[in-house]
C-alpha cells in the first residue's frame, strides 16, 4: 500500500481545523464550523474503519509503516499500527465526532476556536497512537497537553485557571523526565526508531532510570495514584465534550504507553517494578473508589472512579499475562465509551439544570425516562455488569492478577463491590427518588442528538460486552508476541 | 426447541419493555406471559424426556470469551439437574407473571414490570442452563440486577430503593467470594467449564497452597469462595440482610425471586459444584453449620415480626437453611427434593399474601388484620393449604422434603448430622408455630383495621386465584409424586446420572420409629399451642413478652445485624472515604504537591522581588559584602 493512510489520518483534523481558521467567525457562521468538523471527523472515522477491516489479523508485524526522513540522520517520521494501536485509533475517530456532535448548547462562546482546539487534539491523538518513533511519539504526546489546557482553561467553570495550570504543571513536569530518556536512549543506541529497539534490546544497566522516566510520565497521565489529583478538578471544570475527550482517549495514551515503551522497551525494569505498580494500583482501586463513594459533584465522582477503573488498567498490563493485557485494553476501550457517556449524561442534566450537584436531583425518571435508561445502562457498565464491555476487562484482568498475586487479586476485587456501591448510590440520589426539586418538573428529555449520541456509545458497550470477539481477536496476536518478547528479552539479559 | 426455553423469556422482555408504550397495557401483559407459558410447557416437555430417555445435550450457542487460554461460550446444558430447574423457575414464572396481570392492574406501569419479570426469568435460565462458571456469573449477576430493578419499582419510595442498593451490594460481598473461586479455578484447572474441572478435581485433592499467609488445601479454598457466593444469593447468615428489606419490591416479585427462584441459586450451586464438595469435607461441615444456624436465627425472627411479608421472607431463610445442611451433609438430592417442593408452596404463601395486601388495599401489618376469613374463602383456604406445607403436615410436599432432611443429617451420623438434626427439628416446631400464628392473626380475631371496612375487603379475582390453585395442587402433590424421583433409594442413580456426584454412597438405613415420629407430631403439636396463644389466650403471649423482654427486642431487632453492619461497615467506609479525599488528597497530595509547590515558588518570588528594590546603594553594598567574603574565603585559603 502506497497510500500514506495513516498521514491522512493524522493529518485530516488538523487540515478540517486549518479551514475552519481561515472562515470568518461570524456568529451566525456557526453551523457551517460545526458541519465542516462533523464532516471531517466522520471522514476520518470511516478511514479508520477501512484501516480496521484491511488489518491482517494473523501478524503482530506493524502494518501501514509510512517512514520518511525528517531531520538527517536523527529523527525519521515513522508511523504504522498493530492490533493494539489500531483499537485506539478507532476509539478516538469513534469518540470525536460524538463529542462535536455534542457540543450544543454547552460551548457558547467562540464555538469555531474550540472545534479547532478538538480537531487538532484528534490529529494529536491518532499520532501518539500511530507514532513508531519516540521523538514523534513525544511530540504528539505532549502537544496533546496544549488543545487540552486551552479548552479547560478558556472553556471550563469558574476554578478553570487553577484547573488548567494544576492540569498543565502535572503532565508537564513528568514529561520533562520523558524527554531526558528518550534522549538518553538516542546516546546509549543511535536510534529512536521503535521497531528497531524492540529488536536490538536497551542495556539492562540503563533499563531502570529509564524505566523510572517514561513511568513518572505515563503515571500522571493515566493517572495513578497518588498523582491524581490533578484528574478530579480538570473534569469539573472542562466543558462536557472536553470532559469526554480527556476521560476516553487522553488517559488512554499513558495505558497504551504502559504497553508499548516500559513493556516493550524495558523489561528488565519492568519485572523490577511490577510491585511498585501492584501497590499504587491496588491503592488508586480502594483508596479512590472509597472517595467517589463520598463526592457530592457528579463529575468529580465519576472522575474519581475513573482513577480507579485505570487502577486496573495498570494492574492488567503488569500482570504480563495475555488475560491480563487483553483485559486491560478491553477496559480502556470499555472504559472509554463509558466515561464517555457518563460524562454526557452529566451534561445533559447540567445543560439543563446548571448544577452538577448530586442533591439537586432526584426522582427525575419520572420526567426524563429515555435519559434515565441510557443512564442506568452506562451506570451498570461501569460497575462492571455482565453482559457490558466492563465486565469483560475487569474479569479478565483480575483472573491474570490471581495468577500472580493472590493478595492483590482480593483486595483490588472488593473494588468492585466499592464500584456497585459508588455507582448505584450516584444512580439513585440522582434519578430515583421523589421528586422533591420543582424546577426539575421542568426538564425536558433527549433531544435527537444527544439520544443519537448517546445510543452510539451504549451500542457498543453492549454488544462487545456479549461478543467480545471481533475485539480479542484483532490484539491476539500482538499481545501474544508482545510477551514472548517480553520475556525473551527477559531470559537473554 | 431447547433454546427457545431460553430465549422466549428474552423475546417477551424485549417486546414489553421497548414496543411496550406502542403495543399496550394488556398486550404487553398477554404477550409476556404466553411466552413464559409456553417456555415452561416446553420445559416440562424437556424434563419429561429426561426424566423417561435420559436426555442429556450440552448445545453451544455462540463464542464468548476467548482470550489466551480462556475459552468460554454461551452454551445450554441439559442435564437432570438443569432440567429440574428448568421446569422450577419457567413454571413460577408463567404463574407470577398472570397473578401479575391482577395484582398490578393499578400501577401505572405494567409493561415496565413485565418485561424486568421476563427478563430476570432469562437471566435465571442462562443461570441454571450454563455449561461453565463464566455464563453462571452471567446469570448470576443478571438475577441480581432484575431483583435490584424489581426491589426498586417503586422508585419514588425511598425506602425501595434503599433496599433495591442493599440487595445489589450485599449480594457483590457475596459474588467477591464467588468471582476469586472462579479465578481459583481457573488458576488451577485452566478452564471454567464444568465438565473439565469436575474430571480434574480428584488431580488436586491433595494439593495445597498458601493464600494470604495461610496454608490450605485447594479444595477447600474452591469451595469456601464459591460458598460465600452462595450465602449472598441464597441470604444466609450474616449474608442475609438483604432479603427481609427486599419485601419492599412488589409481592409477585417477593413469590418469584425471594422465594421461588434466585434465592435457590446457592443452593443450586453447591449442588451443581457436588463434584467438588464431595472431596472437602471441611467445607461440608462448614456449610451445614451455616444452613442450621440460618435456620434457626430467621425461625426465631420470624416469631415475632409483624409484617406479612417480612414474616414468610424469615421463613425462606429459614427454608433455605434446610436446603443448605442437607446439602452439608452430602444429601444434595434432598436439597434439591426441598427446593423443588418449596418453589411450590413458598410462591403460594407469597401470592396468597399477595391476595391479603391486596384485600386490605396495601396494608402489610398483621395486627392491622384478622376475622376476614370468610371474606376470603379461597385466599384462606390455599393460604392454609401453603401453611400446611411448609410446616410439614403429613403427606403435604413439603413433609416428604423436609422430613427427608432431617433423617439424612440424623444417619449422616456425626456430631454435627445429629446436631443439625436437633436444630432441624426444633426449628421445625418454631416454623410451625410462626406459620399457625400469621394464619390466626391474619384471618381468625377480632377485625382489626382501622382504615377500610370489613365490608372493603373482597376476595381477588380470578387471574389472580388461578395461579394459587396450580400451586398448591404442587404444593400438595409434588412430594408424593416426585419423592421416588429425586430421593428414592432405587431411583438414586438413574436419575440423577452424572449431575450430582456422591463419593459414598447415601445412607439407606431407616433412622428409628421415635425419630421418624417425632417431627410430625411436634407439627402437629404445635397448632393448638398457636390457637391457644394467638388466638385463645392473648394475655399470655403479651406477658410472654413482658417477661422477656431483653430477648424479644433482640428479636424483633433481627439479632441487630443491621445496627451492626451500619456501624462497622457504612459509616466507617464513609467516614474512611472523607477522610482520604478531604484529609488525604487535599491537604496531603495537593497540600505538598501541587498547590504547595506554588505556594513555596510564589514565597521565594516574593523575597527575590525585594532584592530588586531598585535603590543604587544597596545593591553597592551586597556587592561589597559579596566582595569581601570572596576575599575573606581567598586569603584564608
Amino acid at each position: 500500500m502506497n497510500f500514506p493512510i495513516l498521514s491522512s489520518l493524522i493529518l485530516l483534523p488538523t487540515i478540517g481545523a486549518l479551514f475552519l481558521f481561515f472562515t470568518k467567525n461570524k456568529d451566525g457562521n456557526n453551523l457551517t464550523a460545526k458541519y465542516v468538523s462533523l464532516f471531517t471527523t466522520i471522514v476520518n472515522f470511516l478511514i479508520s474503519i477501512y484501516l480496521w477491516i484491511y488489518f491482517d489479523q494473523s501478524t503482530s508485524n506493524f502494518q501501514f509503516i509510512e517512514e520518511r526522513q525528517w531531520i538527517d540522520g536523527f529523527i525519521n517520521y515513522k508511523v504504522g499500527i498493530d492490533g493494539i494501536s489500531i483499537l485506539f485509533v478507532i476509539l478516538t475517530t469513534f469518540i470525536t465526532p460524538l463529542c462535536i456532535i455534542s457540543v450544543n448548547n454547552s460551548v457558547k462562546t467562540r464555538l469555531r476556536d474550540f472545534l479547532i482546539a478538538i480537531l487538532i487534539m484528534e490529529s494529536f491523538m491518532i499520532g501518539v497512537f500511530c507514532a513508531l518513533d519516540l521523538v514523534v511519539f513525544y511530540l504528539f504526546f505532549e502537544a496533546g497537553l496544549i488543545p487540552m489546557f486551552l479548552i479547560i482553561g478558556i472553556w471550563g467553570g469558574p476554578k478553570r485557571v487553577y484547573s488548567a495550570f494544576k492540569f498543565f504543571l502535572y503532565t508537564l513536569l513528568g514529561s520533562v523526565l520523558m524527554l531526558v530518556a528518550i534522549i538518553s536512549i538516542y546516546w546509549i543506541t543511535g536510534t529512536t526508531d521503535v521497531i528497531q529497539l524492540y529488536e536490538q534490546g536497551i542495556d539492562t544497566r540503563y533499563q531502570n532510570l529509564l524505566w523510572l522516566a517514561f513511568f513518572s510520565s505515563f503515571a500522571v497521565k493515566t493517572p495513578m495514584w497518588p498523582v491524581h489529583t490533578w484528574l478530579p478538578d480538570a473534569h469539573v471544570e472542562a466543558p462536557t465534550a472536553g470532559s469526554v475527550l480527556l476521560a476516553a482517549i487522553l488517559l488512554k495514551m499513558a495505558g497504551y504507553g504502559f504497553i508499548r515503551f516500559s513493556l516493550g522497551l524495558f523489561p528488565v525494569a519492568s519485572e523490577i517494578f511490577t510491585p511498585l505498580i501492584y501497590t499504587l494500583s491496588v491503592i488508586a482501586i480502594i483508596f479512590t473508589s472509597l472517595i467517589a463513594l463520598m463526592q457530592e459533584d457528579m463529575k468529580k465522582l465519576i472522575a474519581y472512579s475513573s482513577v480507579a477503573h485505570m487502577g486496573f488498567v495498570t494492574l492488567g498490563i503488569f500482570t504480563i499475562q495475555q488475560q491480563g493485557i487483553e483485559g486491560s485494553i478491553i477496559q480502556m476501550i470499555s472504559h472509554g465509551l463509558v466515561s464517555a457517556a457518563l460524562f454526557l449524561c452529566v451534561g445533559v442534566i447540567y445543560d439543563r439544570m446548571h448544577s452538577r450537584l448530586i442533591n439537586s436531583y432526584g426522582g427525575i425518571v419520572a420526567v426524563i425516562p429515555k435519559y434515565s435508561i441510557l443512564f442506568m445502562l452506562f451506570t451498570l457498565a461501569a460497575l462492571g455488569l455482565p453482559g457490558t464491555t466492563g465486565f469483560i476487562g475487569e474479569f479478565l484482568i483480575l483472573m491474570a492478577a490471581f495468577k500472580d498475586n493472590f493478595l492483590v487479586a482480593v483486595i483490588a476485587s472488593l473494588g468492585v463491590i466499592l464500584g456497585a456501591a459508588y455507582m448505584l448510590w450516584l444512580y439513585k440520589r440522582v434519578v430515583f427518588g421523589k421528586l422533591i426539586n420543582v424546577e426539575l418538573k421542568k426538564m425536558v428529555d433527549l433531544n435527537r442528538s444527544e439520544y443519537f449520541i448517546l445510543t452510539c456509545l451504549a451500542v457498543p458497550t453492549l454488544f462487545f460486552g456479549f461478543y467480545p470477539d471481533p475485539l480479542i481477536n484483532t490484539i491476539e496476536i500482538s499481545v501474544n508476541d508482545l510477551i514472548n518478547m517480553y520475556k525473551t528479552n527477559l531470559i537473554n539479559k | 426447541m431447547e433454546i427457545l426455553i431460553l430465549f422466549l423469556p428474552l423475546l417477551a422482555s424485549i417486546i414489553s419493555g421497548f414496543f411496550g408504550k406502542y403495543i399496550g397495557d394488556r398486550n404487553s401483559e398477554i404477550v409476556t406471559s404466553a411466552l413464559v407459558s409456553i417456555s415452561a410447557i416446553l420445559s416440562i416437555f424437556v424434563l419429561y424426556q429426561v426424566i423417561v430417555n435420559q436426555y442429556e445435550d450440552n448445545i453451544v450457542i455462540a463464542t464468548w470469551i476467548n482470550s489466551g487460554s480462556l475459552d468460554v461460550n454461551w452454551s445450554m446444558l441439559i442435564d437432570p439437574l438443569s432440567a429440574i430447574m428448568l421446569v422450577v423457575v419457567t413454571l413460577v414464572s408463567s404463574l407470577v407473571h398472570i397473578y401479575s396481570i391482577g395484582y398490578m392492574s393499578h400501577d401505572p406501569h405494567k409493561p415496565r414490570f413485565m418485561a424486568y419479570l421476563s427478563l430476570f426469568t432469562f437471566a435465571m435460565l442462562m443461570l441454571v442452563t450454563s455449561d461453565n462458571f463464566l455464563q453462571l456469573f452471567f446469570g448470576w449477576e443478571g438475577v441480581g440486577l432484575c431483583s435490584y430493578f424489581l426491589i426498586g419499582f417503586w422508585f419514588k419510595k425511598e425506602s425501595a430503593n434503599a433496599a433495591a442498593i442493599k440487595a445489589f451490594v450485599v449480594n457483590r460481598v457475596g459474588d467477591f467470594g464467588f468471582a476469586l473461586g472462579i479465578f481459583l479455578i481457573f488458576y488451577l484447572f485452566g478452564t471454567v467449564n464444568y465438565s473439565e474441572v469436575f474430571q480434574q478435581i480428584p488431580s488436586v485433592v491433595d494439593k495445597n497452597l498458601s493464600f494470604l499467609g495461610l496454608e490450605v488445601k485447594a479444595i477447600d479454598l474452591i469451595c469456601l469462595l464459591l460458598f460465600i457466593g452462595a450465602m449472598g444469593k441464597s441470604a444466609q447468615i450474616l449474608l442475609h440482610t438483604w432479603l427481609p428489606d427486599a419485601m419492599e419490591g412488589p409481592t409477585p416479585v417477593s413469590a418469584l425471586i425471594h422465594a421461588a427462584t434466585m434465592v435457590t441459586a446457592g443452593v443450586f450451586l453447591v449442588v451443581r459444584c457436588s463434584p467438588i464438595y464431595e472431596y472437602s469435607p471441611l467445607i461440608l461441615n462448614l456449610i451445614t453449620i451455616v444452613g442450621m444456624t440460618t435456620a434457626f436465627f430467621a425461625a426465631t425472627v420470624a416469631l415475632v415480626q409483624t409484617d406479612i411479608k417480612k414474616i414468610i421472607a424469615y421463613s425462606t431463610c429459614s427454608q433455605l437453611g434446610y436446603m443448605f445442611f442437607a446439602a452439608g451433609v452430602g444429601a444434595y438430592n434432598v436439597a434439591m427434593f426441598h427446593l423443588f417442593t418449596h418453589a411450590f408452596f413458598k410462591a403460594l404463601l407469597f401470592l396468597g399474601s399477595g391476595s391479603v395486601i391486596h384485600a386490605f388495599k396495601d396494608e402489610q401489618n398483621i395486627n392491622n388484620m384478622g376475622g376476614v376469613w370468610k371474606k376470603l374463602p379461597y385466599t384462606y383456604s390455599l393460604m392454609i393449604i401453603g401453611t400446611l406445607a411448609l410446616t410439614g403436615f403429613p403427606f403435604l410436599s413439603g413433609f416428604y422434603s423436609k422430613d427427608a432432611i432431617i433423617e439424612f443429617a440424623y444417619l449422616k451420623g456425626n456430631t454435627t448430622g445429629y446436631l443439625a438434626a436437633g436444630i432441624g427439628i426444633f426449628t421445625a416446631f418454631l416454623t410451625s408455630i410462626y406459620s399457625w400464628r400469621l394464619i390466626f392473626k391474619t384471618f381468625h380475631g377480632e377485625y382489626n383495621n382501622k382504615e377500610i371496612n370489613i365490608e372493603e375487603t373482597h376476595e381477588s379475582p380470578l387471574v389472580m386465584l388461578v395461579p394459587l390453585i396450580v400451586l398448591s395442587i404442587g404444593s400438595i402433590f409434588a412430594g408424593i409424586l416426585f419423592k421416588d424421583l429425586f430421593i428414592g433409594h432405587g431411583n438414586l442413580n438413574y436419575f440423577w446420572g452424572e449431575a450430582i456426584k456422591f463419593l459414598e454412597p447415601l445412607s439407606t438405613e431407616h433412622p428409628p420409629m421415635w425419630f421418624l415420629i417425632l417431627t410430625p407430631s411436634l407439627v402437629l403439636i404445635s397448632i393448638p399451642i398457636a390457637y391457644y396463644l394467638f388466638l385463645k389466650n392473648k394475655g399470655l403471649t403479651d406477658e410472654i413478652t413482658n417477661m422477656n423482654k431483653p430477648l424479644y427486642n433482640f428479636l424483633i431487632n433481627k439479632w441487630y445485624f443491621d445496627e451492626l453492619y451500619e456501624v462497622i461497615f457504612i459509616k466507617s467506609s464513609k467516614k474512611l472515604g472523607l477522610f482520604l479525599w478531604k484529609f488525604f488528597d487535599v491537604k496531603i497530595i495537593d497540600g505538598f504537591g501541587p498547590d504547595g509547590i506554588s505556594a513555596l515558588i510564589k514565597k521565594f518570588s516574593i523575597k527575590a522581588k525585594k532584592f530588586q528594590s531598585g535603590f543604587i546603594y544597596q545593591y553597592a553594598f551586597v556587592m561589597l559584602l559579596g566582595f569581601t567574603a570572596l576575599l575573606t574565603f581567598l586569603i584564608i585559603k
